[in-house]
């Protein structure tokens, strides 16, 4: 077998308040925003940011390390679960993606 | 229906105080998440993919106006204006604030509702059968039962830390309607010989990662013994369950592991310990809680414009051949209101439509609403001769689609849209599979069709018990859907066969038509349902429906 390759990660949690998908920055913000995550490349430094991330108990629940991969845009998620933690459920334009688009707010039930 | 006793208040009232008190520590540092977790869960507060979830109790499926009303300001004030009904007749609100859920559980008290018991390893919301109290094939009304038992099982002492989460389900009807084969203890009505009420009891069913159909641990027990005899199996569960391995640790696995004679065998002596410790205090407690529980004053009126309607008006007509069940008194019906309009969120309601249901049950249900483990709305108590007015209401707030038991009268949990657990989405699949057969104008020709599917081995689904099932698995980071066929929850229940390897989500679809188009060709009329011809052909040609390429592969 060949050795698991470590790919690039990110730091990712939900915060306290709201319960709603954040990630960690280079500066140590917590960001709504995954393109502004910190991308880690190196494990060693992946598991000392998670660490970190743990520390912080009072912001945030239940970090953990995601796939990532890079972008010119900065980090894109490389998962299913991850991309819908990004933008919100798929059936109403709610969660992330409803700040995006604030206008198609209505969901297909309303108008059936 | 039963309401709050003064004790019943204050219990619940205190119990949000306390959760009041926990989530400020929380918020403040002086809890960790560890310390709050368990704290929040016994309060049916999830962290989910998004948000938090707060699942509320409905205590077999039951609802009055006032309370459906409250749901819905709820949803408005706190939540994004709608709810989720689910499996387990409960409700869940997917997007409240962690501040928020003290004053959320502040108003479903001021309503006689609570979300205790909605997780953890405890007794979770007993179950019972929706069209309870109206069915016309009833023996006895489950819910006085199902009453008794959340009263004994809601903060009982002894089952606050079982091995794993433990859910009961009622019915007062020999045709199942609670799935009963398919919960920790499963409760059949029954009568014997001599004619005298009793249960069948179940034990060891389950879904999730190991389906089992329950088996029957008692054949007769007589109604004055349900309490001992209940405390007495979750008893020697708690003594004997797996609190090694997580996925070994429900009854179903206690019982296959020790053996269902050897199961009995403890469950009967510590029933002798037992029985005795039960003074007649929760018989006089149920007879206080059926008298709550009487039927309505139904009255005896004619029928109106119901026949004319019905031969007039087609909509209406299909709506009255699919959507209305027997009901035990002259003149009236039991009304199935549809929450999977084609291309809708199945189980999802706003709160303009919850505000209508309260309306209408109470102008024309005698103030009763029911939640289905099918996640559609009951009104059991309607007089024939308001139903079209009913249907029309209805129609004007989408509430009117003739689907149920139908194709697009599916099950899905909420999958991995919500669900920090699933490992693909539910929701899409299943509202791609009802506007398909839609567009095909298919669906009243198929007849009686389950499908339930669930994102991820837990079954909340209930995928097992479909006549087709579905069930999403991560395949490498990407989203794959397995099928079983033959599944069944009712009375004759049966879990699924596995048709073959998984299909990627945009050929999900598309296989479940080959599957019904050649349910079609080979079915003996219209007649033979879906089930049926599956019973009768077994799964060779519906897998070779599936898996056209194999069968040229064979033939090559």
């Amino acid at each position: 077998m060949t050795r698991h390759r470590h790919s690039s990660k990110v730091v990712t949690a939900s915060s306290l308040l709201e319960g709603d998908t954040v990630w960690l920055t280079a500066d140590d913000r917590w960001t709504r925003n995954m393109s502004e995550a910190e991308l880690l490349e190196d494990e060693a430094v992946a598991e000392d940011r998670l660490l970190f991330a743990i520390s912080q108990p009072d912001i945030v629940v239940g970090a953990y390390l995601a796939d990532a991969a890079s972008s010119k845009n900065g980090p894109v998620p490389v998962h299913v679960r991850e991309t819908l933690r990004t933008k919100g459920p798929s059936n109403y334009l709610h969660g992330k993606q409803q700040q995006e688009q604030p206008v198609a707010l209505s969901s297909h039930f309303e108008e059936a | 229906m039963y309401r709050y006793s003064d004790f019943d208040d204050a219990f619940v009232r205190e119990r949000v105080a306390q959760f009041r008190a926990q989530v400020e520590r929380r918020i403040d540092g002086g809890l960790t998440e560890d310390e709050f977790k368990p704290l929040r869960l016994m309060n049916g507060l999830y962290l989910q993919l998004h948000a938090y979830m707060l699942r509320v109790a409905i205590p077999y499926g039951t609802l009055n106006s006032g309370q459906m009303r409250q749901l819905a300001m709820i949803a408005e004030r706190w939540d994004k204006g709608y709810g989720h009904f689910t499996t387990r007749q409960n409700i869940q609100f997917n997007w409240p604030r962690l501040a928020d859920t003290p004053d959320i559980l502040d108003a479903l008290a001021d309503v006689e509702m609570h979300a205790i018991q909605t997780s953890g390893n405890t007794i979770r919301n007993v179950t019972a059968d929706h069209f309870a109290g109206a069915a016309a094939d009833e023996i006895a009304d489950p819910r006085p039962v199902a009453e008794l038992i959340r009263q004994w099982s809601t903060d009982h002492p002894e089952f606050q830390f079982l091995p794993r989460k433990f859910k009961i389900a009622v019915t007062g009807s020999p045709n199942d309607r609670a799935v009963t084969r398919a919960h920790d203890i499963g409760l059949r009505m029954i009568r014997n010989e001599a004619g005298e009420a009793g249960f069948e009891v179940i034990v060891g069913g389950g879904l999730g990662r190991t389906p089992m159909i329950g088996k029957v641990i008692r054949e007769f027990l007589p109604r004055t013994d349900l309490l001992p005899y209940l405390e007495a199996i979750v008893s020697v569960y708690n003594a004997l369950g797996r609190r090694d391995n997580k996925y070994k640790a429900r009854i179903k696995i206690t019982v296959a592991e020790s053996g269902l004679d050897e199961f009995r065998s403890r469950v009967d002596a510590r029933f002798r310990q037992l029985r005795s410790h039960f003074r007649g205090a929760d018989q006089a407690m149920l007879e206080r809680i059926e008298r709550a529980f009487a039927p309505p004053a139904f009255r005896s009126a004619p029928l109106g414009r119901y026949e004319i309607v019905q031969r007039t008006d087609p909509a209406f007509r299909s709506w009255t051949d699919t959507n209305l069940a027997p009901h035990k008194a002259e003149g009236y019906a039991i009304v199935t209101v549809s929450l999977k309009a084609h291309g809708a969120t199945p189980g999802d309601a706003t709160s303009g439509q919850m505000r209508v249901l309260a309306d209408l049950a109470e102008r024309f249900g005698h103030d009763e609403l029911r939640i289905s483990h099918e996640q559609n709305v009951i009104l059991p108590h309607v007089h024939k001769s308001d139903l079209p007015e009913v249907h029309s209401i209805l129609g004007e707030h989408g509430l009117a689609t003739a689907n149920v038991g139908l194709i697009s009268d599916i099950i899905a949990c909420p999958g991995m849209d919500y669900c920090a657990l699933a490992t693909a989405r539910s929701i899409p699949i299943a509202q791609e599979i009802a506007q398909r057969f839609d567009e095909l104008k298919l669906e009243h020709g198929i007849g009686e069709l389950k499908i339930k599917i669930s994102g991820c081995i837990n079954a909340c689904g209930h995928h097992h018990v479909g006549h087709i099932g579905i069930l999403g698995l991560d395949r490498a980071g990407v989203e794959n859907y397995q099928v079983t066929l033959g599944g069944d929850g009712t009375e004759s229940a049966a879990i699924g066969e596995r048709a073959g390897p998984g299909f990627p989500a945009e050929e999900i679809v598309p296989a479940i038509e080959r599957l019904v188009h050649a349910y079609l060709d080979l079915r003996n009329g219209r007649q033979e349902s879906f089930l049926q011809t599956y019973r009768r052909l077994g799964i060779g040609p519906f897998k070779a429906a599936l898996y056209p390429e194999r069968v040229d592969a064979n033939a090559a």
